[in-house]
């Protein structure tokens, strides 16, 4: 089968892989129709997440057809078109029991902090990922959700992280009725959390990102307001100015690691690799939110140390709130959202690649050329 | 910017999922009891058989019932791989290793490629077809930039300078 094949810092090829095989009673095997490139593959892509391994397979936003099922896996049957979410989550460890399927303890040996994630390197358990025409998909009793009837497979492959990953930072924003939100990263799921926080009830949406193209999009797409940093003196003083000097009630992090804005951090962090990315993102959300405020992270940075001003959390008072999205739990509510016409994901797809080009399509998403906000790549078992 | 404030009926949805009791402190604690609170207390599912070498953190006692088998340790990046694994999650033992690892595997994959006889084509690894079409200026500059590095390389070289270029490409 044709897949995704990681060479080394932004070298990627198309290979012919072995098919994956049942390896666990719970595992299903399943066709890939549409997977997506997201913004925290290029984390992958740049080398910049210990463990990533060359020959690994890239992709944890993927829908697929199911061709096979392990003993165990009663769920499931072959032929069901399911959407897969990026976690792999058991269902039955202490965490999942809370709801908690982003930090599962029984899919990932190599790491405690984080759970299973597809294609995500060996610190997130060494699963190959969906960019793929098949891939391995284990607790297919757990995860795995059924495409309903109707629902566009487009908008639904959008379902598998980055509407999650952007409601669940608006929801962990703890966003009452009337407060201002601030999301830094206007990307896909920077955009997806400003659409969001009006769900929660925010009274006011800030988008801060440095992309005119980007911000353009979030504008229109999320009926917030959007700013370009690179036009401000200093985008903290910014916040502070537009809200009665006060800050925002709730500022989202959904940038990460790869922040562009400080010369300092993009040497030491994204150049030299002299810590694990660049924390200007968080930076400014720790600074620009109100005392007694909530910063809500979404943003993926890497476990060593990245400068965090921490002093400042502790002297603000300040809760963070931080987690990959737990998909599983808040499936039902999205789906809903999507077929009543509240929430339209695959708005945001403006590039669809045959996987063949998968390296164009990691080239063309990271040095944002053709206005790309988010790319799907389609196997080309899918297209026939 | 006030009237934004104020006036919402123009997005769809707007306060649909409102929740006062959404305290941020607590995540799910509802759903949370003291049963649940000690060590390994769930049915734990089948475990995967370990037929492949799985590095595991020992910040856990063992290995989680479902693991990834995509890349097994191997070759020397293995063997950092291995060293690694002997420092838990917390020491930048673990992690800076790792990182050296990965550079190493990448080098090995190189010399994977030529001993099956495939020659990596590097510039549709790195996507410039994609540049070429969208950003040809972008693309052209760059590329004259790495030219000029490396032209100023081989003159320091020339001159008995250990100085190495590595080849970045932003
Ligand atoms: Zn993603
Ligand atoms: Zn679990």
């Amino acid at each position: 089968m044709l897949a995704m094949d990681y060479r080394g810092p932004k070298r990627i090829r198309v290979t012919q892989k072995p098919m994956p095989e049942i390896k666990h009673p719970e595992d299903a095997i399943v066709r890939v129709t549409r997977s997506c490139i997201c913004g925290s593959d290029l984390h992958l892509y740049n080398g910049n997440v210990p463990d990533t391994r060359v020959g690994t397979t890239f992709g944890h936003e993927f829908i697929g057809v199911v061709e096979e099922i392990g003993a165990e896996v009663t769920k499931l049957k072959v032929g069901d078109h399911v959407l897969v979410p990026f976690n792999i989550a058991c269902g039955k460890c202490h965490f999942c029991k809370q709801g908690l399927f982003g930090n599962c303890h029984e899919s990932n040996p190599m790491a405690t902090a984080v759970g299973g994630i597809f294609g995500y390197s060996h610190t997130a358990g060494g699963f190959h990922g969906g960019q793929a025409e098949y891939v391995r998909v284990p607790y297919a009793n757990v995860g795995p959700t059924v495409i309903p009837e109707g629902m566009d497979p487009e908008d639904a492959v959008l379902l598998t992280d980055v509407v999650p990953t952007g409601y669940q930072a608006a929801e962990m924003g703890g966003i009452q009725p009337g407060d201002t939100v601030v999301v830094f990263g206007a990307g896909p799921v920077g955009i997806m959390a400003a659409k969001c926080s009006w769900l929660f009830g925010a009274g006011r949406v800030i988008v801060i990102d440095h992309v005119d193209y980007r911000l353009e999009f979030v504008r229109n797409y999320a009926q917030c307001e959007a700013y370009n940093f690179r036009e401000m003196e200093d985008p903290v003083v910014f916040i502070k100015k537009t809200t009665d000097w006060m800050g925002a009630d709730v500022v989202i992090d959904a940038v990460g690691a790869e922040a562009a804005g400080n010369a300092m951090q993009t040497i030491t962090g994204r150049k030299t690799l002299m810590q694990a990315g660049s924390a200007t993102a968080l930076h400014w959300a720790i600074n620009s939110v109100k005392k007694g405020g909530i910063v809500s992270v979404v943003g993926v940075y890497g476990p060593t140390d990245n400068l965090v001003p921490i002093g400042n959390v502790l002297n603000k008072g300040l809760t963070i709130r931080a987690n990959q999205a737990s998909v599983k739990r808040l499936l039902p509510r999205l789906i809903e959202h999507v077929q009543n016409g509240i929430l339209n994901p695959k708005a945001m797809i403006t590039h669809r690649i045959p996987l063949e080009d998968v390296a164009d399509g990691y080239r063309l998403f990271s040095a944002k050329l053709d206005n790309c906000i988010k790319p799907v790549l389609i196997p080309p078992s899918a297209r026939m | 910017m006030e009237n934004l404030r104020k006036d919402y009926s123009h997005i769809k949805g707007w306060g649909i999922d409102a929740d006062p009791e959404n305290d941020p402190t607590y995540p799910m604690k509802p759903h949370r009891t003291d049963a649940e609170q000690s060590g390994y207390s769930w049915e734990r599912p089948t475990q995967q058989p370990v037929d492949v070498e799985v590095l595991h953190s020992i910040e856990r006692p063992n290995v989680s019932a479902v693991f990834g088998t995509a890349v097994p340790p191997s070759g020397l990046s293995g063997v950092i791989r291995r060293f690694a694994f002997k420092y838990s999650e917390n020491s930048y033992l673990h992690w800076l290793p790792l990182i050296l690892a990965d550079r190493v595997n990448v080098v090995e994959g190189i010399i994977d490629d030529f001993k099956t006889g495939h020659v990596p084509n590097i510039f549709a690894e790195k996507g410039y077809n994609a540049e070429w079409k969208h950003d040809k200026i972008g693309l052209i500059t760059k590329f004259a930039v790495a030219a000029a590095l490396v032209a100023g390389v081989v003159v320091l070289l020339n001159k008995k300078d250990k100085d190495d270029y590595d080849g970045d490409d932003d």
